[in-house]
């Protein structure tokens, strides 16, 4: 008795770490199994296994269309969001200048306020202008929304260099260019790919200011959201279970890459 | 090209300099329009249309600096504003109780698993929000396994449900944005020096005493970085609220989006959100300066 009171109390943590990954986990799990639920309506019951959800991931209607519009804004979002991020980011983290604490405060309110707030003040401002809102109104709220966790990933990769390495660039004769180019920036692209992959995932997974400035376009999330209410079909758990099996295996594979090239130096 | 540049002049190394000083202004410019166009612009845009009324015809609006919108706004969803703080606060609490111990087991204790165990803390991420959201709605639903267990263990009676209660609601949140408080608590206990606890131990403190005097001071900037981002979402969310919620759990979200989408009463709509986004904001900035961090980017 005693000693499993004490093998308890030692691993504890442990035990209480299970725990938690079970909670994060469980909704996965869930969405995952019942994505070979052989359901025709609503996806509630389980029914029996098939693999026909898999083999035909559009079967339900409007599935493939959202999926793709989703996937689209994604990328472009994530382009043009990573690309200014990145040039805020070296100027944030390496130059001294004048306005910079006004910059911060620039960059910090996005992160500040509410989805809803930044969804409806789009919004509004579309209207007021005459903008319908379709695809490229979705890019641009996109965009707008991830260059600020962009700045802030790709920052602190920057901060975290080692000054020493460029300054031994620039003792073996390599110009700021040169020095840029082959040192500082293969040191900072981990940072940069960091960010590009957060922004993909929030760019993927946004519904509250997508919901808004959308019109009649179709996203994965609205897609989601929409029939939820009256059954979601299972073509949508493949999807979801899928896009989250791509996803780790990309962090997984890059961390993998990071740890080779870390042994061979 | 190194010997040229020594025998420029001092004029040609001014213009060098100026060009220079600029670089971090070329850089900032195309993200600082973007921002300013369409982050900006938008919120002054709402400021404007927040004190409008209606003009004639349906979703036409004229400027008359009515601020009685604001009062209007208030007290007609007070309550919903008021529970919009109040489930925030306690998904923020208990995603804070949930994540600190998972946050140390992964830094001080996962060993060699440490940098997979991380990938999984974010992966849930990777799973669409929604669809985690309707899966719990269907795991403590009608249908679901939770419920019946509950049930047949005398917990629960034939007329209790979870989901469509406030306390899904409150779950739904806290799973949600969980990610966002464990990742912020990690980075900043993984910074911690180990000799600092050791020592606090030679110095005959005890585990917790090393715990309350040490790690958690150190860890501080987590605590705020990781409340912060847990509870900014959470009081501007409506998809928990809508899915996992009924009428009686609304928070300020679903009044703003109604509004918005189905009323088209956009001076309220924008006056509710103006009070949503300034509460926040004054709620962090308290916040931050009791908890004395200054970096927040």
């Amino acid at each position: 008795m005693n000693q499993l009171t004490r093998w308890f109390s030692r691993n504890l943590i442990r035990i209480y770490a299970f725990l938690g990954f079970t909670y994060l986990f469980l909704p996965i799990i869930y969405t995952f199994v019942f994505s070979f639920n052989n359901s025709t309506k609503s996806n509630l019951v389980w029914v029996g296994f098939t693999w026909n959800n898999w083999l035909n991931p559009c079967g339900a209607p409007d599935v493939c269309n959202a999926l793709g519009n989703s996937l689209k804004i994604g990328v472009l979002a994530t382009f043009f969001a990573t690309l200014l991020g990145t040039l805020m980011a070296f100027a944030m983290g390496r130059y001294a200048f004048r306005g910079r604490s006004i910059v911060n405060i620039l960059i910090f309110l996005p992160m500040a306020t509410p989805e809803i707030v930044m969804g409806a003040s789009l919004l509004t401002m579309f209207i007021s202008f005459g903008f319908n809102p379709g695809f490229w109104t979705i890019v641009i709220a996109h965009v707008m929304f991830c260059i600020s966790f962009v700045v802030v990933t790709v920052k602190a990769r920057i901060a975290s260099l080692d000054p020493r390495l460029e300054q031994a660039a620039m003792d073996l004769y390599a110009d700021e260019r040169q020095t840029f180019r082959r040192v500082t920036l293969p040191l900072v692209a981990p940072g940069i790919a960091a960010a590009a992959l957060l922004a993909f995932s929030l760019s993927f997974d946004d519904f509250i200011i997508t919901n808004f400035n959308s019109g009649d376009v179709n996203t994965f999330p609205k897609f989601v959201y929409i029939s939820a209410q009256r059954g979601l079909p299972p073509q949508a758990n493949v999807i979801g279970s899928s896009m989250f099996l791509i996803a780790l295996i990309i962090v997984l594979f890059g961390q993998f890459v990071g740890r080779r090239r870390a042994g061979v130096r | 090209m190194s010997t040229a540049l020594l025998h420029t002049g001092t004029h040609e190394k001014k213009a060098v300099l100026s060009k220079k000083k600029l670089l971090p202004y070329w850089l900032l410019a195309p993200g600082i329009i973007w921002l300013v166009i369409f982050f900006l612009v938008p919120i002054y845009q709402l400021i404007s249309t927040s004190t409008q009324t209606q003009g004639y015809g349906i979703g036409t609006y004229v400027q008359t600096y009515r601020f009685a919108n604001f009062i209007d706004a208030i007290t007609s969803s007070k309550a919903q504003l008021i529970r919009s703080f109040e489930y925030a606060f306690l998904a923020t609490l208990f995603a804070l109780i949930i994540s600190y111990p998972l946050a140390y087991a992964v830094a001080f204790k996962s060993g060699r698993w440490k940098n997979t165990l991380l990938v999984l803390i974010v992966a849930p991420f990777f799973c669409s929000f929604l669809l985690r959201t309707v899966a719990w709605e269907q795991i403590l639903g009608e249908q679901g396994l939770v419920i019946k267990v509950l049930r047949f263990a005398h917990i629960l009676g034939a007329q209790d449900h979870l989901t469509a209660t406030p306390f899904a609601v409150v779950a739904g949140l806290t799973y949600n944005f969980l990610p966002f408080m464990t990742l912020p608590l990690y980075a900043s206990l993984e910074r911690i020096d180990i000799r600092m606890m050791e020592a606090s131990g030679d110095l005959y403190a005890n585990a917790l005493t090393t715990f309350r005097k040490v790690t958690v001071p150190l860890s501080m900037p987590g605590v705020v970085a990781g409340t912060l981002l847990t509870f900014i979402p959470a009081a501007g969310d409506y998809i928990n609220a809508e899915l996992l919620g009924n009428p009686g759990t609304k928070m300020i979200g679903n009044v703003i989006e109604a509004r918005y989408l189905e009323i088209v009463d956009y001076p309220g709509a924008a006056a509710l959100s103006l009070i949503l986004m300034v509460t926040i904001l004054i709620l962090v900035m308290a916040y931050v300066k009791r908890a004395g961090t200054e970096e927040l980017v």
